[in-house]
């Protein structure tokens, strides 16, 4: 409760700070305290100080395991807007406004991270998805961010719209939008109730580009402005992640046999196709954002499996994948050109960056002592303890194999190649600092997962 | 976390851990070559000191358990018995040997390029050592990862793509034995990872025949066993030679060291029920090796294929499960080692004086240089196993193992010896002697410090072959452990 009203309040705060001031620099200073104050409050809240006592009528409550992922999420952030300050500042006139939307984006997560009916998770995704259709369009001269912003809209209407549907016959079947009494005494399942279900899976799907709904995907996240994929690809995903998996926990558990069999099609369909398009992708960006995808899928057996190993691999895939794209992407954001050649030859000109990529790249491939390492381990833990479906940690790994493919091209590029005559790339001292120790990180959580999984 | 450092294995894992990050701040070339050199000479005497503290008495010195995740079920463990002594030995022994035949000047950014040889040390030494499964699993993703990186960046012409491949196929090896540890770990009544643990774990029939596919795939890209080697002889070659001595020196008995400490033991039903098929497998693939290497002119890739018939033939020593089989391929192991670290270093030296690398294009060596071809000639024939050199001893041992587990197949395995004594012999004769080549011409003998490093080799050589006793005397407990495993089903 206390992330939610702290980051709305604080949203609100940015806007005026667009008034007072002109200033870029100090929007920012302002928005790095704001995202500090929110993640105080909510760990304050973790450990058992709440600021906020409002009767939302059992609408929202918050377990550890909602207050934990808010933290990693918090967290990420913060990391977001050390490292991609710079690309915030100049990527509209007021970055004031984008600061306001990105709190509020933050205030809609922190609702998905306490939902208990299907209104209040309907109302979080709602408040993190309209922000974001106007972040996808910020770049108002460019075409190709108007179309991402229009795709990412209509494609987003029209899950919500599917979701409200499935809320609706779910309402129809049980006469209530609380998880509980959806979940509640369910022998035999009736027609409604399984349209809603699916209707459901296919909007949450739509969320978190699942196969064969993430057509979106690559066109919203290659168009919009990179500093902003940046954070739809982790922050939003995440969300989108837990919404799916406390939905599905909490309104589908005890149904969890009948639609194992979906889930597990949807996550191997979304690891296939997401690893072997990433595979023919030139240019870095649309790379990731297939590399998004395929990560999605690794995800899903967290959703497939919904056990201890499940949840406690999910917080840590969250910060493991969320902070190494965080800080691939904040490179990214610095280049002019998105190829993979515009990459070369960086482990000579720029030690301390290339060491952060290196370790960032290592990290999403899953390699061991870093934090992808467990985060992949756990996801497959949690499917083998699950028994059923050995199959899909068989297509788990095999798509594990292929991604080192393409994360890999570029490391290739930044150390084996021969760097391009050009101008110097424009990376400050203090930005060399916060990238190595933000992927530092990764190594602490990778050589010590307990100090995340164990907050559960 | 980091407790006792007052005992062996965590030595042998610290120190190349700490030379090798610091290797990465010194700066200058003939610096970073000092610390490597002074840790890895560091790392022999530990080693050395430990080998004299074997006795069961002094058990706390030789292992190492460090809490690091209890909630996951594992700790960090290490352990020195016999078989582990023998390959620690090893790994210590070639190191020093690389650091002594590279010049500081030779690679550009030397530092890096000695940090990474130290790391991989570390993650070998780890590989041996571990007693924990997830360990094991780490320090096997980490012994590849500073070779990926030596090999690409200092490597040949087409170095990048066929480091790549040689990454990409351990990699999804290690997936697979991923998995396999996985569903071990969850089958244990504790929820460890322990090796103990893992020993106890009772498991269908069916279980073991898919887990042992799991494991064996893994171990089997990495020795490597035919039809799984296409990533070597590239991989050999296009690596530069202090890589490619430490590859197929160390890092190929790693898959050998994982099929005796983990797959034989774990699973034996699965072993009995496939090892017919696998021996008859490895055969074939030493004999179409040893074909193919008749067939080389390029010395890097003929040592590769001779290689893998080697490897092969101690892999289906392995799976004979006869005592005396067992013993020969331990012993054989570390054999191997020194023996094929001898053949590059003598192809490197003449490889960086004439700048070929093709045996058409060289002859006459032995003119310019006698002593080079003193040692040459001896580490081919151990190469070769004559009798007198180390390779006899272990190689007798595993064909009459062989033959005990069936005549013909020992027969068969016999015919790539042969033809091994014909390409060793064909390069040594083509490369050594005949008429001196043009690219021969200017050819000096070897340095001081060549001929330290060499003569050490083939004191080895001679020491193991004329008095193997010690050898084993120090892995004898342990490889009548994993032997006892068989006798009980």
């Amino acid at each position: 409760m206390n992330a939610i009203i702290v980051a709305a309040l604080w949203g609100v705060l940015m806007m005026y700070v667009g008034f007072m001031t002109k200033e870029k620099r100090t929007v920012s200073i302002i928005a790095l305290i704001g995202i500090l104050a929110v993640l105080v409050s909510n760990w304050l809240e973790y450990v058992g100080l709440s600021f906020f006592m409002i009767d939302t009528k059992g609408m929202l409550a918050y377990n550890s395991f909602g207050l934990i992922f808010n933290t990693v999420i918090l967290f990420a952030t913060f990391l977001y807007f050390v490292l991609s300050a710079k690309e915030i500042e100049e990527a509209g006139r007021t970055p004031s406004d984008l600061y306001a939307l990105l709190f509020f984006i933050l205030s809609g997560i922190a609702v998905i991270a306490g939902f208990r009916s299907l209104l209040t998770l309907f109302i979080g995704i709602e408040i993190v998805s309209i922000p974001l259709y106007v972040l996808a369009g910020s770049n108002k001269q460019d075409l190709r961010s108007n179309e991402a912003a229009l795709k990412y809209f209509l494609m987003g209407s029209f899950s919500t719209g599917l979701m409200l549907m499935g809320i609706a016959f779910l309402y129809g079947d049980t006469g209530t939008f609380f998880v509980e009494g959806i979940n509640a005494g369910v022998t035999v399942l009736s027609p409604m109730k399984i349209i809603g279900f699916v209707l459901l899976l296919a909007s949450m799907s739509f969320k978190v580009s699942a196969a064969p709904f993430h057509f979106w995907t690559p066109d919203v996240y290659d168009g919009s402005p990179t500093v902003f994929t940046s954070f739809m690809a982790t922050i939003v995903k995440a969300a989108g992640f837990f919404a799916f998996l406390k939905l599905f926990e909490s309104a589908f558990g005890k149904i969890q046999t009948e639609w194992q069999l979906l889930v597990a099609i949807i996550a191997a369909l979304t690891l296939i196709i997401g690893n072997i398009t990433a595979v023919f992708q030139q240019s870095v960006k649309r790379m990731l954002s297939y590399s998004s995808i395929a990560q999605a899928g690794f995800m899903l057996l967290g959703v497939f499996a919904l056990n201890v190993y499940a949840k406690q691999g999910m917080i840590l895939y969250f910060a493991a994948y969320s902070i190494a794209t965080i800080v691939i992407f904040s490179v990214l954001g610095k280049l002019k050109d998105h190829t993979i050649e515009a990459f070369n030859g960086m482990g000579k000109k720029e030690p301390m960056v290339s060491l952060a990529l290196l370790i960032a790249f290592l990290s999403l491939a899953g390699i061991p002592l870093t934090a992808g390492f467990f985060a992949k381990y756990y996801m497959l833990l949690a499917v083998i303890k699950d028994g059923g479906m050995l199959w899909l940690a068989a297509i788990a790994i095999l798509g594990a194999a292929v991604s080192v493919y393409y994360y890999f091209r570029v490391l290739q590029a930044i150390y084996f190649k021969q760097p391009t005559e050009g101008e110097a790339i424009p990376f400050s001292k203090g930005f060399r600092w916060s990238i190595l120790v933000a992927s530092l990180i990764l190594i602490l959580l990778g050589i010590h997962p307990d100090w995340v999984t164990l907050l559960l | 976390m980091f407790a006792a450092f007052d005992n062996f294995p965590a030595l042998l894992i610290w120190l190349p851990l700490a030379g090798g990050l610091l290797s990465f701040f010194i700066k200058s070339a003939s610096g970073a070559r000092t610390t490597a050199l002074i840790t890895s000479f560091l790392i022999l005497g530990v080693m050395a000191v430990a080998l004299c503290y074997a006795d069961s008495k002094y058990y706390m010195l030789n292992q190492v358990s460090y809490v690091w995740l209890p909630n996951v079920g594992s700790s960090f463990g290490l352990i020195l018995d016999g078989l582990t002594r023998l390959l620690c030995l090893l790994t210590a022994l070639v190191f020093p040997v690389v650091f002594l035949l590279v010049p500081a000047d030779r690679y550009e950014n030397a530092n890096r390029f000695f940090g990474l040889m130290l790391l991989a040390q570390c993650g070998l030494m780890g590989v041996f050592m571990a007693t924990d499964a997830l360990v094991f699993y780490l320090f096997w993703e980490l012994a590849l990862i500073p070779v990926y990186f030596l090999s690409s960046i200092w490597g040949g012409e087409r170095r990048i793509k066929a480091t790549f491949k040689f990454f990409v196929y351990t990699f999804l090896g290690s997936l697979f034995l991923l998995v396999g540890i996985l569903y071990m770990h969850l089958k244990t009544s504790t929820g460890s990872f322990s090796l103990v643990a893992f020993y106890n774990v009772q498991l269908s029939l069916a279980e073991q025949y898919w887990l042992f596919f799991l494991f064996f795939i893994a171990f089997a890209i990495k020795m490597p066993i035919f039809p799984l080697h296409t990533w070597q002889p590239e991989a050999y070659e296009q690596a530069p030679t202090p890589v490619t001595m430490v590859l197929s020196g160390v890092m190929v008995k790693m898959g050998l060291f994982g099929l005796l400490r983990w797959l034989l033991p774990l699973f034996p039903m699965a072993v009995r029920h496939f090892n017919t098929a696998i021996i008859i497998t490895i055969v074939i693939g030493m004999i179409y090796a040893s074909l193919v290497a008749i067939r080389q002119d390029n010395i890097k890739r003929l040592i590769a294929y001779s290689s893998i018939a080697h490897i092969g033939l101690m892999a289906a020593g392995a799976f004979t499960l006869r005592d005396v089989a067992m013993h020969g391929l331990v012993l054989q192991m570390f054999n191997h080692g020194i023996n094929i670290v001898a053949l590059w270093a003598v192809a490197d030296i003449v490889e960086k004086q004439t700048g070929v690398s093709s045996i058409s294009g060289l002859g006459g060596v032995a003119k310019k240089a006698p002593m080079l071809a003193i040692f040459a000639v001896i580490a081919a024939f151990a190469n070769i196993a004559l009798p007198l050199t180390n390779a006899f001893v272990g190689e007798f041992m595993i064909f009459n193992g062989l033959y005990q587990f069936k005549p013909w197949v020992a027969a068969l395995a016999g015919v790539s010896i042969v033809l091994s004594a014909v390409y060793t012999l064909n390069m040594v004769k083509n490369v050594f002697f005949g008429a001196v080549a043009v690219s021969v011409g200017e050819f000096k003998d070897i340095n001081k410090w060549q001929v330290f490093v060499l003569a050490s080799l083939t004191f080895l050589i001679f020491a193991v072959g004329i008095y193997p006793a010690p050898f084993f005397k120090m892995i004898y407990e342990t490889v009548g452990l994993i032997v006892n495993r068989f006798v009980t089903i």
